[in-house]
């Protein structure tokens, strides 16, 4: 795994605007809810660390990981 | 600077910036526009900023913003400017901004709008009323220090005959007890957490509590009642009529008392200074002791009810003044006038069927 | 851009979904560092004190927030700023920025902010404000402050609806959006026509900078951060009045799901608000 992002599932509101923003498609909406009601972004394996979904969540969300040199 | 002959507006303008006042925003409008003229040319001498704002509201505006970063700051209106500044006194009181607002009223019915608050809310101003152009160099030093030390505004009322009659006045460096840092100032957050200034919570960050913010606002009123009361009082020892005046018409008022004791009337005075806090406690010995009081102010009636207020039915209280413009309505009614407040003493002097 | 998921593809995500609560992928920060050799490229902006708000879910307004703190950040201007804040959903975020805050009245943040950078002319001062606050309420404020050439730099957060009253119409709502007061879709003949303030402001001498952006793409997001990096700079050489107008997502007062408000946007108010630089000094 080169690139992976961590999600705070608990802050998300279930707007669904990372999962068409993802390149790989990767992120899909779980069946589950948070504490607050909403469904959240499941990861699945081929993230790239793009970095779309933390810049689109209104949230803050999204923690990016990458290999390599620091950005 | 020691003694010298100077307009009212412009002595008052003056003061404010001995006091340190260095930052001001005003619009034109008769008669509070030479305190804007002086300080357009005076604050630049200084190192400071004048604006003539493009509104009152904006006015208050730049005040507030200049304020709220620790600058004394500065407007001046009449009647009608200050009813469009409205919104920010009563919030800017919320946020325990201190500014320092004048009004050059024409005539006296502005004494509500000031003491009652025309905004919104529960705010009060600590209000000062000059009745000459050196009282009015000495409330500007004091106006600076009470906003600052109760983090509360201040107005000075004054009126056109203060504005532009010259007087000698004496400009006395103030000597006021040192006030605390101006923790709450918004300066850049260099070396500490960012603050909120903010009519509506704390300046904390992370916590919301607007409650707790407008208690605080106003939970220093009832010190401020106790503590910062001005009245100027005579002759009150064995007068049977005491009569209550603020502001010139305060001053036109203690000599028409000199003129009636001469004449063998019992006429003592009450002129109160801070018309906010009330000298409620003063009114109320004074007329523990006399037989009827007596109240002239140019409006249709408001003062009066702060007096009843504080004579709670002790003495008949009688107004003696009215609404009274010249043609132009800036200026000098014909009520503001020594033989017709005589004329109106004599009318309700007790023993004279009146009382 | 992607079509939004529509609920029926949620059904069949949600098979996926159970997939993936079997997926091996680490959530753990030191666990990613450490056993992965990754590094945290992307984590909340310093600036920002919390990622809990109230906004709305499928808000714009924070994703500009991240852009703003970023660029505070990048430039080193966290201990010269004041914030003047306006009115308006946005008023939650001075108590979750780690910078001073000066909040203003509705609409009254230009002339705010005009006393706060006359007074303390070093220091970096930015409005943040709405189109209702800046547009209607404020419209007076903010030409003044531009004609006179304030230097601090406006932001409006332009979602074309009064957000936080429940959505009504603002000077800025465009014609056949529906609001609780222009319903139906705003109307020519009862309700005028919606103001462009970049293209007013952009009019006068004393304005230095202004430009349109949106956060309603990824594309758009990077050019709302170059637009702001460009109005700060213009303040900091002391250009004039810079404006970035930012149009954000109201799926909530656009009364759309949360997913349709980048296409919301963008079919509905970039033709009347085209993003890009309209003035540079």
């Amino acid at each position: 795994m080169n690139a992976t992002v961590t999600i705070d599932t608990e802050t998300c509101k279930g707007c669904v605007l990372c999962i068409p923003i993802c390149p790989p498609k990767v992120l899909t909406m779980s069946t589950a809810v948070n504490g607050k009601g909403y469904r959240y972004p499941l990861l699945h394996d081929g993230c790239t660390g793009c970095e779309l979904c933390a810049k689109v969540c209104p949230d803050f969300c999204f923690e990016v990981y990458r290999e390599g040199r620091v950005a | 600077m020691t003694r010298q002959l100077m307009e009212g507006s412009c002595a008052l303008a003056e003061a404010a910036i001995q006091a340190g006042c260095r930052f001001y925003a005003g619009y034109p409008i008769t008669p509070s526009t030479e305190i804007l003229e002086y300080m357009a040319g005076r604050l630049p001498q200084v190192g400071g900023t004048c604006m003539n704002a493009e509104s009152e509201i904006e006015a208050i505006g730049m005040v507030w913003g200049a304020a709220g970063c620790g600058v004394r700051a500065m407007t001046a209106s009449t009647g009608q400017g200050v009813s469009l500044m409205q919104e920010s006194f009563a919030e800017l009181a919320n946020a325990q901004i201190p500014v320092v607002a004048v009004n050059m009223c024409r005539g006296q019915g502005d004494y509500f709008q000031a003491t009652r608050g025309g905004g919104h809310g529960d705010y009060r101003f600590i209000v000062l009323a000059p009745a000459s152009a050196q009282e009015a160099v000495d409330l500007a030093q004091l106006a600076f220090y009470l906003a600052e030390k109760w983090r509360n505004p201040v107005m000075i009322m004054g009126d056109f005959l203060l504005s532009h009659t010259s007087e000698i006045v004496e400009f006395r460096a103030p000597a006021f007890p040192e006030l605390p840092a101006k923790s709450w100032a918004i300066t850049g957050a260099n070396g500490r957490r960012g603050i909120t200034l903010s009519p509506l919570g704390p300046a904390e960050k992370l916590t919301t509590d607007i409650a707790t913010t407008l208690a605080h606002a106003t939970d220093k009123h009832t010190a401020i009642k106790a503590e910062e009361v001005r009245v100027d009082t005579g002759h009150l020892d064995d007068a049977e009529l005491v009569v209550v005046a603020f502001g010139f018409p305060g001053r036109f008022v203690k000599y028409a008392v000199q003129l009636a004791r001469a004449r063998g009337l019992k006429v003592g005075y009450v002129r109160p200074i801070t018309l906010w806090p009330f000298p409620t406690a003063a009114v109320a010995a004074a007329a523990e002791r006399t037989r009827a009081v007596a109240v002239f102010e140019l409006n249709g009636g408001q003062m009066v009810e702060d007096v009843q207020l504080a004579v709670l039915g002790r003495v008949p209280v009688h107004s003696i003044g009215g609404i009274s413009h010249d043609h132009s309505g800036f200026g000098v009614g014909p009520l503001l006038d020594v033989d017709y407040i005589l004329t109106r003493i004599a009318g309700v002097y007790p023993g004279k069927g009146v009382a | 851009m992607s079509k939004p998921v529509t609920s029926d593809e949620w059904q069949v995500t949600s098979k996926k979904a159970e997939v993936a609560a079997d997926s091996d992928v680490p959530t753990h920060h030191s666990s990613l560092v450490t056993h992965h050799s990754l590094h945290r490229v992307v984590e909340k902006p310093d600036l920002l004190l919390t990622t809990e708000h109230s906004l709305c879910p499928g808000c714009g307004e924070p994703v500009a927030l991240r852009i703003i703190l970023e660029l505070l950040q990048d430039l080193g201007l966290r201990e010269r700023t004041i914030c003047v804040a306006g009115i308006g959903c946005y008023t939650a975020f001075p108590m979750i920025m780690d910078v001073d805050v000066m909040q203003a009245l509705h609409g009254r943040a230009p002339s705010v902010a005009t006393g706060v950078k006359r007074v303390r002319p070093d220091a970096f001062v930015f409005t943040m404000q709405g189109d209702g606050d800046m547009i209607s309420e404020g419209l007076q404020e903010v030409i003044h402050s531009a004609a006179r050439g304030e230097k601090f730099t406006a932001i409006v957060f332009n979602n074309a609806v009064f957000g936080e009253t429940g959505g009504h119409m603002t000077a800025a709502t465009v014609l056949g959006q529906h609001t609780k007061t222009s319903v139906g879709g705003r109307d020519r003949e009862r309700h005028g026509y919606p103001i462009k303030i970049s293209e007013l402001v952009a009019q006068l001498d004393g304005t230095a900078y202004v430009a349109r952006a949106a956060v309603h793409t990824p594309s758009a997001i990077k050019l709302t951060k170059q637009y702001l990096h460009d109005a700060f700079r213009a303040q900091l050489d002391g250009k004039g009045f810079s404006l970035v107008e930012i149009l954000t997502m109201c799926p909530t007062d656009w009364f759309v799901p949360p997913d349709q408000g980048p296409a919301f946007l963008e079919r509905q108010l970039v033709p009347t608000y085209p993003l890009g630089v309209i003035k540079a000094a």
